[in-house]
């Protein structure tokens, strides 16, 4: 069944996961996206402030999206997001994580321009399998109000 | 790269464009936002988008890896006069990141940079903080992306 604006009450929505992500995976980002010598090379990473090999936050963002997406967003009458109103990268992402994502809604209203759409925002955390957060976001996501769902 | 002493409020930096082919737009989206308009043109054409649209981690990700070959071009630049270039290091974080409009197969983005603030670190003496107004806009003219981005930028002389 879609899930449509009713569907997500202010609280704790879910928690998803895990998903593994590989070296080949950080490499690969890098490579195409956000090629520093600390998501590229073990040496230079070593040298870096997060001393190892870490993935891009680019990267993480986007597994987020992607954990978000096979979570909820999948199912969801979504109309995509309009932006990210802050995300904190708080550790970096390692090779062999097994990540979390822990969703709360934090606030869900009608928008005023487009009655048959609600607007919810949510909170993100990303942590790896020993519990530490790596990502933090709020993001709000447009989401069709379920009487306006046939119509679409 | 620059130093933080060398890093001021109003500075700009052009980053370089980015043509969004239909291929690369659906290639992102399978792997991390496989959401049916930003994967199927007739879907796109029937969302708020308007078309098939890139994704919005696919255009942050387009700009961070402008961000980076700017900088290493002005690594080399720095290397070839002679100079120290600078390290940056990583970033904690952004706020106010807008995806204004949608960015649709075939559009070129031009990506640009301008500093909004600077500080210094009490806690990393060694580092300074620069935060910088990343922005996109698409070959119209229409700003498409923006994003309040954070840096740890080194100091001269550590």
């Amino acid at each position: 069944m879609t899930l449509t604006f009713e569907d997500f009450p202010v609280g704790h929505f879910g928690t998803f996961g895990p998903r593994h992500v590989t070296r080949e995976e950080i490499i690969a980002f890098a490579t195409e996206f956000d090629p520093q010598p600390m998501h590229l090379d073990e040496e230079a990473a070593k040298r870096s402030m997060l001393r190892g090999l870490s993935g891009s936050g680019w990267h993480l963002s986007s597994l987020m999206m992607r954990m978000l997406f096979d979570g909820f967003i999948g199912r969801t009458a979504s109309l995509g997001s309009p932006g990210v109103d802050e995300l904190r990268w708080l550790s970096p992402l390692r090779p062999g994580d097994d990540l979390t994502l822990d969703v709360d809604v934090t606030q869900a209203r009608v928008s005023q321009s487009r009655p048959d759409t609600g607007i919810v925002t949510f909170a993100m955390r990303v942590r790896n399998a020993s519990g530490q957060t790596l990502l933090e976001a709020t993001s709000p996501i447009m989401v069709k109000r379920r009487d306006a769902r046939e119509k679409a | 790269m620059r130093f933080f002493e060398d890093i001021e409020v109003g500075q700009r930096r052009e980053l370089g464009s980015f043509t969004f082919t239909a291929d690369s737009i659906k290639t992102f989206a399978r792997q991390f936002d496989p959401q049916r308009f930003h994967l199927d043109e007739e879907e796109g054409r029937k969302s708020l988008f308007g078309g098939l649209a890139a994704s919005g981690w696919h255009v942050g990700s387009v700009c961070m890896k402008l961000l980076v070959a700017k900088g290493k071009e002005e690594t080399a630049t720095t290397l070839a006069a002679g100079g120290t270039p600078a390290v940056w290091g990583p970033s904690p974080g952004f706020r106010e990141l807008r995806w204004h409009k949608p960015v649709l197969a075939g559009d070129t983005v031009t990506f640009s940079s301008v500093v909004e603030s600077v500080r210094t670190s009490e806690k990393r003496p060694e580092w300074g903080i620069v935060q910088a107004r990343n922005t996109g806009v698409n070959q119209r003219g229409e700003k498409v992306y923006s994003f309040l981005a954070t840096a740890f930028v080194p100091r001269r002389g550590n």
